[in-house]
Protein backbone atom coordinates (compact mmCIF):
# COMPACT_ATOMS: atom_id res chain seq x y z
CA UNK A 1 0.00 0.00 0.00
CA UNK A 2 1.31 3.42 -0.97
CA UNK A 3 -0.47 6.64 -0.03
CA UNK A 4 0.16 9.62 -2.31
CA UNK A 5 -1.10 13.03 -1.23
CA UNK A 6 -1.72 15.50 -4.07
CA UNK A 7 -2.27 19.05 -2.72
CA UNK A 8 -3.55 20.56 -5.97
CA UNK A 9 -3.38 20.39 -9.75
CA UNK A 10 -0.42 22.76 -9.85
CA UNK A 11 1.76 24.73 -7.48
CA UNK A 12 0.48 28.30 -7.75
CA UNK A 13 -3.20 27.38 -8.03
CA UNK A 14 -3.69 27.30 -4.26
CA UNK A 15 -4.91 24.52 -1.96
CA UNK A 16 -7.23 24.17 1.01
CA UNK A 17 -5.09 24.26 4.18
CA UNK A 18 -7.55 22.28 6.31
CA UNK A 19 -7.78 19.61 3.63
CA UNK A 20 -3.99 19.47 3.46
CA UNK A 21 -3.84 18.98 7.24
CA UNK A 22 -6.37 16.16 6.93
CA UNK A 23 -4.18 14.61 4.26
CA UNK A 24 -1.11 14.81 6.50
CA UNK A 25 -3.09 13.16 9.32
CA UNK A 26 -3.76 10.25 6.93
CA UNK A 27 0.04 9.56 6.99
CA UNK A 28 1.00 9.84 3.31
CA UNK A 29 4.12 8.09 2.00
CA UNK A 30 4.82 10.97 -0.38
CA UNK A 31 3.42 14.39 -1.29
CA UNK A 32 3.40 14.99 -5.05
CA UNK A 33 2.48 18.13 -6.93
CA UNK A 34 2.73 19.23 -10.52
CA UNK A 35 4.48 22.51 -11.32
CA UNK A 36 3.24 23.16 -14.81
CA UNK A 37 2.31 22.00 -18.29
CA UNK A 38 2.34 23.23 -21.87
CA UNK A 39 -1.23 24.42 -21.49
CA UNK A 40 -0.43 28.10 -21.10
CA UNK A 41 1.46 28.25 -24.34
CA UNK A 42 5.01 28.22 -25.71
CA UNK A 43 6.20 31.46 -24.06
CA UNK A 44 7.17 29.71 -20.82
CA UNK A 45 9.28 26.97 -22.40
CA UNK A 46 10.63 29.48 -24.90
CA UNK A 47 11.87 31.75 -22.12
CA UNK A 48 12.41 29.11 -19.42
CA UNK A 49 10.21 31.01 -16.98
CA UNK A 50 7.24 30.41 -14.69
CA UNK A 51 3.67 31.44 -15.39
CA UNK A 52 2.77 31.83 -11.73
CA UNK A 53 3.70 34.67 -9.42
CA UNK A 54 6.91 34.13 -7.44
CA UNK A 55 5.19 35.32 -4.25
CA UNK A 56 2.30 32.85 -4.67
CA UNK A 57 4.68 30.04 -5.53
CA UNK A 58 6.84 30.84 -2.48
CA UNK A 59 3.88 30.93 -0.06
CA UNK A 60 2.37 27.69 -1.38
CA UNK A 61 5.74 25.90 -1.54
CA UNK A 62 6.57 27.01 2.03
CA UNK A 63 3.24 25.52 3.15
CA UNK A 64 4.10 22.23 1.47
CA UNK A 65 7.64 22.18 2.91
CA UNK A 66 6.18 22.68 6.37
CA UNK A 67 3.59 19.93 5.77
CA UNK A 68 6.34 17.62 4.51
CA UNK A 69 8.40 18.15 7.65
CA UNK A 70 5.37 17.26 9.75
CA UNK A 71 4.55 14.20 7.64
CA UNK A 72 8.17 13.03 7.57
CA UNK A 73 7.86 11.88 3.96
CA UNK A 74 9.34 13.09 0.66
CA UNK A 75 7.85 16.00 -1.26
CA UNK A 76 8.18 15.88 -5.04
CA UNK A 77 7.36 18.47 -7.67
CA UNK A 78 7.40 17.76 -11.41
CA UNK A 79 7.67 20.27 -14.27
CA UNK A 80 8.94 22.94 -11.87
CA UNK A 81 8.36 26.54 -12.88
CA UNK A 82 5.61 25.83 -15.44
CA UNK A 83 7.87 24.56 -18.24
CA UNK A 84 10.42 22.36 -16.47
CA UNK A 85 13.39 23.95 -18.26
CA UNK A 86 16.66 24.01 -16.28
CA UNK A 87 16.33 27.75 -15.54
CA UNK A 88 12.84 27.19 -14.12
CA UNK A 89 14.17 24.38 -11.92
CA UNK A 90 16.93 26.70 -10.64
CA UNK A 91 14.26 29.32 -9.89
CA UNK A 92 12.39 26.91 -7.62
CA UNK A 93 15.63 25.66 -6.02
CA UNK A 94 16.40 29.31 -5.12
CA UNK A 95 12.96 29.71 -3.58
CA UNK A 96 13.50 26.48 -1.65
CA UNK A 97 16.84 27.78 -0.29
CA UNK A 98 15.16 30.99 0.91
CA UNK A 99 12.37 29.12 2.67
CA UNK A 100 14.72 26.57 4.26
CA UNK A 101 16.95 29.37 5.56
CA UNK A 102 13.94 31.20 6.98
CA UNK A 103 12.61 28.08 8.65
CA UNK A 104 16.06 27.11 9.91
CA UNK A 105 15.47 23.69 8.42
CA UNK A 106 18.24 21.57 6.86
CA UNK A 107 16.77 19.87 3.81
CA UNK A 108 18.26 17.45 1.33
CA UNK A 109 17.06 18.31 -2.18
CA UNK A 110 17.40 16.08 -5.25
CA UNK A 111 17.39 18.17 -8.42
CA UNK A 112 16.39 16.32 -11.59
CA UNK A 113 17.01 18.26 -14.80
CA UNK A 114 15.28 17.55 -18.11
CA UNK A 115 16.89 20.20 -20.35
CA UNK A 116 18.48 18.85 -23.52
CA UNK A 117 21.56 19.92 -25.43
CA UNK A 118 20.44 20.69 -28.99
CA UNK A 119 23.46 18.96 -30.54
CA UNK A 120 22.72 15.74 -28.66
CA UNK A 121 19.10 15.70 -29.82
CA UNK A 122 20.16 16.52 -33.40
CA UNK A 123 22.61 13.58 -33.28
CA UNK A 124 19.86 11.30 -31.98
CA UNK A 125 17.62 12.53 -34.82
CA UNK A 126 20.36 11.82 -37.38
CA UNK A 127 20.63 8.31 -35.90
CA UNK A 128 16.90 7.74 -36.33
CA UNK A 129 16.24 7.83 -32.57
CA UNK A 130 13.93 10.88 -32.64
CA UNK A 131 10.62 10.05 -34.26
CA UNK A 132 7.41 12.06 -34.79
CA UNK A 133 4.17 11.49 -32.93
CA UNK A 134 0.82 11.86 -34.68
CA UNK A 135 0.54 15.46 -35.99
CA UNK A 136 4.14 16.61 -35.54
CA UNK A 137 5.80 19.66 -37.08
CA UNK A 138 8.38 19.03 -39.80
CA UNK A 139 11.87 18.74 -38.40
CA UNK A 140 15.23 19.11 -40.13
CA UNK A 141 18.84 19.20 -39.01
CA UNK A 142 18.58 22.89 -38.03
CA UNK A 143 15.38 22.62 -35.95
CA UNK A 144 17.05 21.60 -32.70
CA UNK A 145 19.69 24.34 -32.64
CA UNK A 146 16.87 26.80 -33.39
CA UNK A 147 15.11 26.01 -30.11
CA UNK A 148 15.69 28.24 -27.10
CA UNK A 149 14.81 25.29 -24.88
CA UNK A 150 14.28 21.59 -25.45
CA UNK A 151 13.09 19.38 -22.59
CA UNK A 152 12.50 15.67 -22.37
CA UNK A 153 9.60 14.41 -20.25
CA UNK A 154 10.89 12.21 -17.45
CA UNK A 155 8.86 9.19 -16.42
CA UNK A 156 8.62 7.13 -13.26
CA UNK A 157 12.17 5.73 -13.54
CA UNK A 158 13.88 9.12 -13.29
CA UNK A 159 11.68 10.21 -10.37
CA UNK A 160 12.48 6.91 -8.64
CA UNK A 161 16.20 7.60 -9.14
CA UNK A 162 15.74 10.99 -7.48
CA UNK A 163 13.81 9.44 -4.57
CA UNK A 164 16.52 6.78 -4.19
CA UNK A 165 18.99 9.49 -3.13
CA UNK A 166 17.03 9.68 0.13
CA UNK A 167 16.15 13.32 -0.57
CA UNK A 168 13.53 15.11 1.50
CA UNK A 169 12.46 17.10 -1.54
CA UNK A 170 12.69 16.28 -5.25
CA UNK A 171 12.57 19.26 -7.60
CA UNK A 172 12.18 17.89 -11.10
CA UNK A 173 12.27 19.58 -14.47
CA UNK A 174 9.84 18.43 -17.13
CA UNK A 175 8.17 15.16 -16.18
CA UNK A 176 4.94 13.63 -17.39
CA UNK A 177 2.06 14.82 -15.20
CA UNK A 178 1.60 11.28 -13.92
CA UNK A 179 5.20 10.20 -13.25
CA UNK A 180 5.56 12.08 -9.95
CA UNK A 181 2.52 10.22 -8.59
CA UNK A 182 3.14 6.76 -10.08
CA UNK A 183 6.86 6.58 -9.22
CA UNK A 184 6.61 5.46 -5.58
CA UNK A 185 3.67 3.02 -5.98
CA UNK A 186 5.53 1.36 -8.89
CA UNK A 187 8.71 1.17 -6.84
CA UNK A 188 6.75 -0.41 -3.99
CA UNK A 189 5.37 -3.07 -6.34
CA UNK A 190 1.78 -1.87 -6.37
CA UNK A 191 -0.40 -2.75 -9.37
CA UNK A 192 1.23 -1.11 -12.43
CA UNK A 193 -2.00 -0.36 -14.31
CA UNK A 194 -3.47 1.03 -11.11
CA UNK A 195 -0.36 3.14 -10.43
CA UNK A 196 -0.51 4.91 -13.80
CA UNK A 197 -4.30 5.15 -13.87
CA UNK A 198 -4.48 6.52 -10.34
CA UNK A 199 -1.73 8.96 -11.23
CA UNK A 200 -3.71 10.25 -14.21
CA UNK A 201 -6.83 10.58 -12.07
CA UNK A 202 -4.91 12.44 -9.36
CA UNK A 203 -2.70 14.67 -11.50
CA UNK A 204 -5.12 17.60 -11.36
CA UNK A 205 -5.76 17.19 -7.64
CA UNK A 206 -9.43 17.35 -6.71
CA UNK A 207 -10.52 18.05 -10.29
CA UNK A 208 -11.61 14.38 -10.27
CA UNK A 209 -14.10 15.07 -7.46
CA UNK A 210 -16.85 17.49 -6.49
CA UNK A 211 -15.56 20.79 -5.05
CA UNK A 212 -12.55 20.73 -7.40
CA UNK A 213 -11.25 24.09 -6.09
CA UNK A 214 -10.27 22.45 -2.78
CA UNK A 215 -7.35 20.79 -4.54
CA UNK A 216 -6.31 18.15 -2.04
CA UNK A 217 -6.74 14.47 -2.81
CA UNK A 218 -5.30 11.24 -1.35
CA UNK A 219 -4.75 8.24 -3.60
CA UNK A 220 -4.15 4.87 -2.00
CA UNK A 221 -2.39 2.37 -4.27
CA UNK A 222 -2.17 -1.37 -3.62
CA UNK A 223 -1.66 -4.74 -5.30
CA UNK A 224 -5.01 -4.67 -7.13
CA UNK A 225 -5.77 -1.03 -7.97
CA UNK A 226 -6.31 2.29 -6.23
CA UNK A 227 -8.76 4.28 -4.12
CA UNK A 228 -9.47 7.99 -4.58
CA UNK A 229 -10.19 9.97 -1.44
CA UNK A 230 -10.77 13.75 -1.59
CA UNK A 231 -9.65 15.51 1.58
CA UNK A 232 -11.74 18.69 1.62
CA UNK A 233 -14.78 18.94 3.84
CA UNK A 234 -17.81 18.07 1.71
CA UNK A 235 -15.79 17.03 -1.37
CA UNK A 236 -16.91 13.72 -2.86
CA UNK A 237 -15.46 11.40 -5.45
CA UNK A 238 -18.04 9.40 -7.40
CA UNK A 239 -17.54 6.78 -10.12
CA UNK A 240 -18.69 9.45 -12.58
CA UNK A 241 -16.34 12.24 -11.40
CA UNK A 242 -13.37 9.85 -11.29
CA UNK A 243 -13.92 8.08 -14.61
CA UNK A 244 -14.77 11.37 -16.35
CA UNK A 245 -11.32 12.67 -15.49
CA UNK A 246 -9.81 10.30 -18.07
CA UNK A 247 -11.43 12.56 -20.67
CA UNK A 248 -9.70 15.69 -19.43
CA UNK A 249 -6.99 17.08 -21.71
CA UNK A 250 -6.64 13.59 -23.25
CA UNK A 251 -7.14 13.02 -26.96
CA UNK A 252 -7.86 9.34 -26.24
CA UNK A 253 -9.96 8.55 -23.13
CA UNK A 254 -8.75 4.95 -22.82
CA UNK A 255 -5.06 4.97 -23.71
CA UNK A 256 -2.26 6.99 -22.13
CA UNK A 257 1.31 6.79 -23.45
CA UNK A 258 4.13 7.13 -20.94
CA UNK A 259 7.87 6.49 -21.02
CA UNK A 260 8.28 2.72 -21.09
CA UNK A 261 4.77 1.71 -22.12
CA UNK A 262 1.13 2.61 -22.22
CA UNK A 263 -1.89 2.44 -19.96
CA UNK A 264 -5.18 0.94 -21.13
CA UNK A 265 -8.22 1.68 -18.96
CA UNK A 266 -10.81 0.10 -21.25
CA UNK A 267 -11.50 -2.63 -18.70
CA UNK A 268 -11.37 -0.46 -15.58
CA UNK A 269 -14.24 -0.69 -13.11
CA UNK A 270 -15.19 2.22 -10.83
CA UNK A 271 -17.01 1.46 -7.58
CA UNK A 272 -18.25 3.80 -4.85
CA UNK A 273 -16.90 2.60 -1.49
CA UNK A 274 -19.01 5.15 0.38
CA UNK A 275 -20.18 8.74 -0.16
CA UNK A 276 -16.70 10.12 -0.73
CA UNK A 277 -14.33 7.38 -1.91
CA UNK A 278 -14.05 5.49 -5.20
CA UNK A 279 -12.26 2.21 -5.83
CA UNK A 280 -10.77 1.50 -9.27
CA UNK A 281 -9.48 -1.85 -10.55
CA UNK A 282 -8.96 -3.45 -13.94
CA UNK A 283 -6.64 -1.01 -15.74
CA UNK A 284 -3.71 -2.56 -17.57
CA UNK A 285 -0.13 -1.40 -18.13
CA UNK A 286 1.55 -2.61 -21.34
CA UNK A 287 5.36 -2.23 -21.27
CA UNK A 288 6.94 -1.23 -24.58
CA UNK A 289 9.96 -2.75 -26.31
CA UNK A 290 11.73 0.60 -26.64
CA UNK A 291 12.13 3.15 -23.85
CA UNK A 292 11.11 6.52 -25.29
CA UNK A 293 10.68 9.96 -23.78
CA UNK A 294 8.64 12.75 -25.32
CA UNK A 295 10.43 15.94 -26.38
CA UNK A 296 9.12 19.49 -26.21
CA UNK A 297 10.87 22.38 -27.86
CA UNK A 298 10.12 26.05 -28.37
CA UNK A 299 11.70 28.51 -30.77
CA UNK A 300 11.46 32.22 -31.52
CA UNK A 301 8.79 33.23 -34.01
CA UNK A 302 9.31 36.99 -34.30
CA UNK A 303 8.49 40.12 -32.35
CA UNK A 304 4.94 41.24 -31.98
CA UNK A 305 3.32 44.62 -31.41
CA UNK A 306 -0.45 44.77 -31.01
CA UNK A 307 -2.96 47.63 -31.03
CA UNK A 308 -6.61 47.61 -30.05
CA UNK A 309 -9.20 50.01 -31.46
CA UNK A 310 -12.95 49.90 -30.93
CA UNK A 311 -15.50 50.82 -33.58
CA UNK A 312 -18.97 52.06 -32.55
CA UNK A 313 -20.18 53.86 -35.69
CA UNK A 314 -22.98 51.65 -37.10
CA UNK A 315 -21.94 52.24 -40.71
CA UNK A 316 -18.41 51.08 -39.95
CA UNK A 317 -19.57 48.14 -37.86
CA UNK A 318 -21.74 47.04 -40.79
CA UNK A 319 -18.79 47.30 -43.20
CA UNK A 320 -16.05 46.13 -40.88
CA UNK A 321 -14.78 43.41 -43.24
CA UNK A 322 -14.00 45.93 -45.96
CA UNK A 323 -12.54 48.38 -43.47
CA UNK A 324 -10.01 45.92 -42.03
CA UNK A 325 -9.14 44.44 -45.45
CA UNK A 326 -8.45 47.91 -46.89
CA UNK A 327 -6.34 48.93 -43.92
CA UNK A 328 -4.26 45.74 -43.94
CA UNK A 329 -3.59 46.07 -47.69
CA UNK A 330 -2.78 49.79 -47.61
CA UNK A 331 -0.53 49.54 -44.58
CA UNK A 332 1.28 46.53 -46.05
CA UNK A 333 1.97 48.43 -49.28
CA UNK A 334 3.20 51.49 -47.40
CA UNK A 335 5.45 49.47 -45.08
CA UNK A 336 6.95 47.51 -47.97
CA UNK A 337 7.68 50.71 -49.88
CA UNK A 338 9.09 52.66 -46.96
CA UNK A 339 10.95 49.90 -45.12
CA UNK A 340 12.15 47.85 -48.10
CA UNK A 341 11.02 44.47 -46.79
CA UNK A 342 7.99 42.21 -47.06
CA UNK A 343 9.10 39.93 -44.22
CA UNK A 344 6.34 40.82 -41.75
CA UNK A 345 2.72 40.04 -40.96
CA UNK A 346 -0.25 42.34 -40.37
CA UNK A 347 -3.43 40.71 -39.12
CA UNK A 348 -6.60 42.51 -38.03
CA UNK A 349 -9.01 40.37 -36.00
CA UNK A 350 -12.55 41.62 -35.48
CA UNK A 351 -13.63 41.08 -31.88
CA UNK A 352 -17.42 40.77 -31.81
CA UNK A 353 -17.52 38.83 -35.06
CA UNK A 354 -15.00 35.99 -35.46
CA UNK A 355 -11.88 36.85 -33.45
CA UNK A 356 -12.15 33.61 -31.46
CA UNK A 357 -13.01 31.03 -34.11
CA UNK A 358 -11.86 32.62 -37.37
CA UNK A 359 -13.01 30.61 -40.37
CA UNK A 360 -14.89 28.16 -38.12
CA UNK A 361 -17.35 30.83 -36.94
CA UNK A 362 -20.90 30.06 -38.09
CA UNK A 363 -22.83 32.82 -36.32
CA UNK A 364 -23.86 35.91 -38.26
CA UNK A 365 -23.01 38.78 -35.93
CA UNK A 366 -25.08 41.90 -35.34
CA UNK A 367 -22.95 43.46 -32.64
CA UNK A 368 -23.45 47.20 -32.04
CA UNK A 369 -19.71 47.64 -31.60
CA UNK A 370 -16.62 45.66 -32.56
CA UNK A 371 -13.04 45.66 -31.45
CA UNK A 372 -10.22 45.41 -33.93
CA UNK A 373 -7.13 43.67 -32.61
CA UNK A 374 -4.26 44.59 -34.91
CA UNK A 375 -1.29 42.23 -34.71
CA UNK A 376 2.03 43.04 -36.33
CA UNK A 377 4.69 40.32 -36.37
CA UNK A 378 8.21 40.94 -37.70
CA UNK A 379 11.68 39.43 -37.33
CA UNK A 380 12.94 42.18 -35.03
CA UNK A 381 11.50 44.55 -32.47
CA UNK A 382 12.38 47.77 -34.32
CA UNK A 383 10.65 46.64 -37.51
CA UNK A 384 7.54 45.46 -35.66
CA UNK A 385 7.39 48.80 -33.86
CA UNK A 386 7.80 50.81 -37.08
CA UNK A 387 5.03 48.92 -38.86
CA UNK A 388 2.68 49.20 -35.87
CA UNK A 389 3.22 52.97 -35.91
CA UNK A 390 2.50 53.11 -39.64
CA UNK A 391 -0.70 51.22 -38.96
CA UNK A 392 -1.93 53.67 -36.36
CA UNK A 393 -3.10 56.52 -38.64
CA UNK A 394 -5.28 54.05 -40.53
CA UNK A 395 -6.83 52.62 -37.38
CA UNK A 396 -7.48 56.14 -36.14
CA UNK A 397 -8.91 57.81 -39.25
CA UNK A 398 -9.39 55.43 -42.21
CA UNK A 399 -12.59 56.39 -44.18
CA UNK A 400 -14.63 53.83 -46.11
CA UNK A 401 -15.17 56.36 -48.91
CA UNK A 402 -13.04 59.26 -50.10
CA UNK A 403 -15.93 61.72 -50.00
CA UNK A 404 -16.86 61.52 -46.35
CA UNK A 405 -15.55 63.61 -43.50
CA UNK A 406 -12.54 61.93 -41.88
CA UNK A 407 -13.82 59.56 -39.17
CA UNK A 408 -12.13 58.93 -35.83
CA UNK A 409 -12.20 55.66 -33.91
CA UNK A 410 -11.82 54.87 -30.23
CA UNK A 411 -8.49 53.88 -28.66
CA UNK A 412 -8.48 52.76 -25.04
CA UNK A 413 -4.78 53.61 -24.57
CA UNK A 414 -2.00 55.99 -25.48
CA UNK A 415 0.34 54.96 -26.91
CA UNK A 416 -1.93 52.49 -28.70
CA UNK A 417 0.91 50.10 -29.56
CA UNK A 418 1.62 47.38 -27.00
CA UNK A 419 4.80 45.40 -27.43
CA UNK A 420 4.46 41.69 -26.76
CA UNK A 421 8.18 41.21 -27.18
CA UNK A 422 9.49 38.01 -28.68
CA UNK A 423 6.87 35.38 -29.45
CA UNK A 424 7.61 31.67 -29.36
CA UNK A 425 6.16 28.54 -30.91
CA UNK A 426 6.26 24.83 -30.08
CA UNK A 427 8.21 23.01 -32.76
CA UNK A 428 8.55 19.42 -31.53
CA UNK A 429 6.01 16.68 -30.98
CA UNK A 430 8.44 13.79 -31.02
CA UNK A 431 9.80 10.98 -28.89
CA UNK A 432 13.43 10.08 -28.36
CA UNK A 433 14.60 6.52 -27.77
CA UNK A 434 16.97 6.01 -24.83
CA UNK A 435 19.16 3.02 -23.95
CA UNK A 436 18.81 3.86 -20.27
CA UNK A 437 16.12 6.08 -18.69
CA UNK A 438 18.72 8.41 -17.11
CA UNK A 439 20.59 9.01 -20.37
CA UNK A 440 18.80 12.28 -21.14
CA UNK A 441 18.51 13.50 -17.53
CA UNK A 442 20.83 14.80 -14.80
CA UNK A 443 20.48 14.28 -11.08
CA UNK A 444 22.20 16.35 -8.37
CA UNK A 445 21.75 16.42 -4.63
CA UNK A 446 22.08 19.68 -2.71
CA UNK A 447 21.75 20.44 1.00
CA UNK A 448 19.91 23.67 1.78
CA UNK A 449 19.01 25.53 4.95
CA UNK B 1 -34.46 20.11 -34.21
CA UNK B 2 -32.63 21.35 -31.14
CA UNK B 3 -29.20 22.68 -30.42
CA UNK B 4 -26.66 20.15 -29.14
CA UNK B 5 -26.08 22.34 -26.09
CA UNK B 6 -29.78 22.08 -25.19
CA UNK B 7 -29.84 18.29 -25.51
CA UNK B 8 -26.52 17.62 -23.72
CA UNK B 9 -25.75 18.54 -20.11
CA UNK B 10 -22.36 20.04 -20.96
CA UNK B 11 -20.18 20.54 -24.01
CA UNK B 12 -16.60 21.54 -23.27
CA UNK B 13 -13.33 21.78 -25.15
CA UNK B 14 -9.70 21.95 -24.09
CA UNK B 15 -6.21 21.42 -25.42
CA UNK B 16 -4.90 17.88 -25.32
CA UNK B 17 -1.29 19.02 -25.61
CA UNK B 18 -0.18 21.79 -27.99
CA UNK B 19 -1.11 19.86 -31.14
CA UNK B 20 -4.57 18.46 -30.36
CA UNK B 21 -7.84 19.77 -29.02
CA UNK B 22 -10.56 17.59 -27.54
CA UNK B 23 -14.31 18.15 -27.17
CA UNK B 24 -16.33 16.29 -24.54
CA UNK B 25 -20.11 16.09 -24.93
CA UNK B 26 -21.70 14.99 -21.64
CA UNK B 27 -25.19 13.80 -22.56
CA UNK B 28 -26.55 13.11 -19.06
CA UNK B 29 -29.19 10.52 -19.98
CA UNK B 30 -29.33 7.37 -22.11
CA UNK B 31 -31.94 9.01 -24.31
CA UNK B 32 -29.80 12.10 -24.94
CA UNK B 33 -26.74 9.90 -25.48
CA UNK B 34 -28.53 7.90 -28.17
CA UNK B 35 -29.71 11.06 -29.87
CA UNK B 36 -26.29 12.72 -29.76
CA UNK B 37 -24.34 9.71 -30.96
CA UNK B 38 -26.70 9.30 -33.91
CA UNK B 39 -26.48 13.00 -34.82
CA UNK B 40 -22.83 13.79 -34.16
CA UNK B 41 -21.19 11.40 -36.58
CA UNK B 42 -17.52 11.78 -37.44
CA UNK B 43 -18.56 13.27 -40.79
CA UNK B 44 -20.89 15.84 -39.20
CA UNK B 45 -18.28 16.85 -36.63
CA UNK B 46 -15.58 17.12 -39.30
CA UNK B 47 -17.84 19.41 -41.31
CA UNK B 48 -18.53 21.74 -38.37
CA UNK B 49 -14.89 21.76 -37.30
CA UNK B 50 -13.60 22.01 -40.89
CA UNK B 51 -11.14 19.21 -40.32
CA UNK B 52 -10.37 16.01 -42.28
CA UNK B 53 -12.30 12.96 -41.07
CA UNK B 54 -9.11 10.89 -41.38
CA UNK B 55 -7.51 12.62 -38.40
CA UNK B 56 -10.69 13.12 -36.38
CA UNK B 57 -10.97 10.71 -33.45
CA UNK B 58 -14.45 9.97 -32.17
CA UNK B 59 -15.21 7.97 -29.05
CA UNK B 60 -18.45 6.82 -27.46
CA UNK B 61 -18.24 6.17 -23.73
CA UNK B 62 -21.58 4.61 -22.72
CA UNK B 63 -20.76 4.42 -18.98
CA UNK B 64 -20.36 8.21 -18.90
CA UNK B 65 -22.90 8.90 -21.66
CA UNK B 66 -20.22 10.90 -23.38
CA UNK B 67 -19.33 11.43 -27.03
CA UNK B 68 -15.76 12.66 -27.34
CA UNK B 69 -14.11 14.24 -30.38
CA UNK B 70 -10.38 14.92 -30.78
CA UNK B 71 -8.85 16.78 -33.72
CA UNK B 72 -5.48 18.27 -34.62
CA UNK B 73 -5.66 21.92 -33.54
CA UNK B 74 -6.80 24.33 -36.30
CA UNK B 75 -3.54 26.18 -35.52
CA UNK B 76 -0.81 24.76 -33.29
CA UNK B 77 -1.14 26.24 -29.81
CA UNK B 78 0.52 29.63 -29.46
CA UNK B 79 1.57 30.05 -33.08
CA UNK B 80 0.97 33.45 -34.67
CA UNK B 81 -2.17 32.03 -36.32
CA UNK B 82 -3.64 30.65 -33.07
CA UNK B 83 -6.69 32.49 -31.71
CA UNK B 84 -7.53 30.39 -28.67
CA UNK B 85 -4.57 29.42 -26.48
CA UNK B 86 -6.42 26.79 -24.43
CA UNK B 87 -8.74 25.45 -27.13
CA UNK B 88 -11.63 26.76 -25.07
CA UNK B 89 -14.11 27.86 -27.73
CA UNK B 90 -14.70 24.78 -29.89
CA UNK B 91 -17.10 23.47 -27.24
CA UNK B 92 -19.28 26.56 -27.66
CA UNK B 93 -19.20 26.08 -31.43
CA UNK B 94 -20.30 22.45 -31.18
CA UNK B 95 -23.01 23.29 -28.64
CA UNK B 96 -24.70 25.48 -31.27
CA UNK B 97 -24.96 22.68 -33.83
CA UNK B 98 -28.58 21.80 -34.69
CA UNK B 99 -29.37 18.11 -34.21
Amino acid sequence: MTRVLVPSGALGLGYDREALDRGIAARPDIIAIDGGSTDSGPHYLGTGTSKYSRASTRIEWAGLMEARARAGCPLVIGTAGTCGADSAVDWLVDITREIAAERGEAVKVAVLKSGQIAGDVAAAWQAGRVTPLEVAPEVDATTFAGCTNIVALAGAEQVQAALATGADIVIAGRTTDTAIISALPLQNGDHAGGAWHGAKIGECGALCATNPQSGVILIEFDADGFTVHPMADGARATPHTVSAHMLYENSDPFILYEPGGHLDVTGAGYTALDDTRVRVEGSVWHPSDRYTVKLEGARQAGFQVVSLVTVRDAHYVANIDRWVADIAAKCRAKAEARLGTDDFGIELRVIGRDATLGALEHAAGTAHEVGVLAIVTAPDAALAGEIAKMLNPYLLHYPLTAEEEVPTFAFPFSPPEMSRGMVYEFCLNHVMTLDHPMDAFRLDVVEVG
Amino acid sequence: MARLGDVAVKVRSKNAGPFWVTIDIFCGSAKAFDRVRAAITAERAAEVLQTPTQTLKRFEIPDLKVVKLSIPRPAVQGTVADRDMHGAALGALMAEVEI
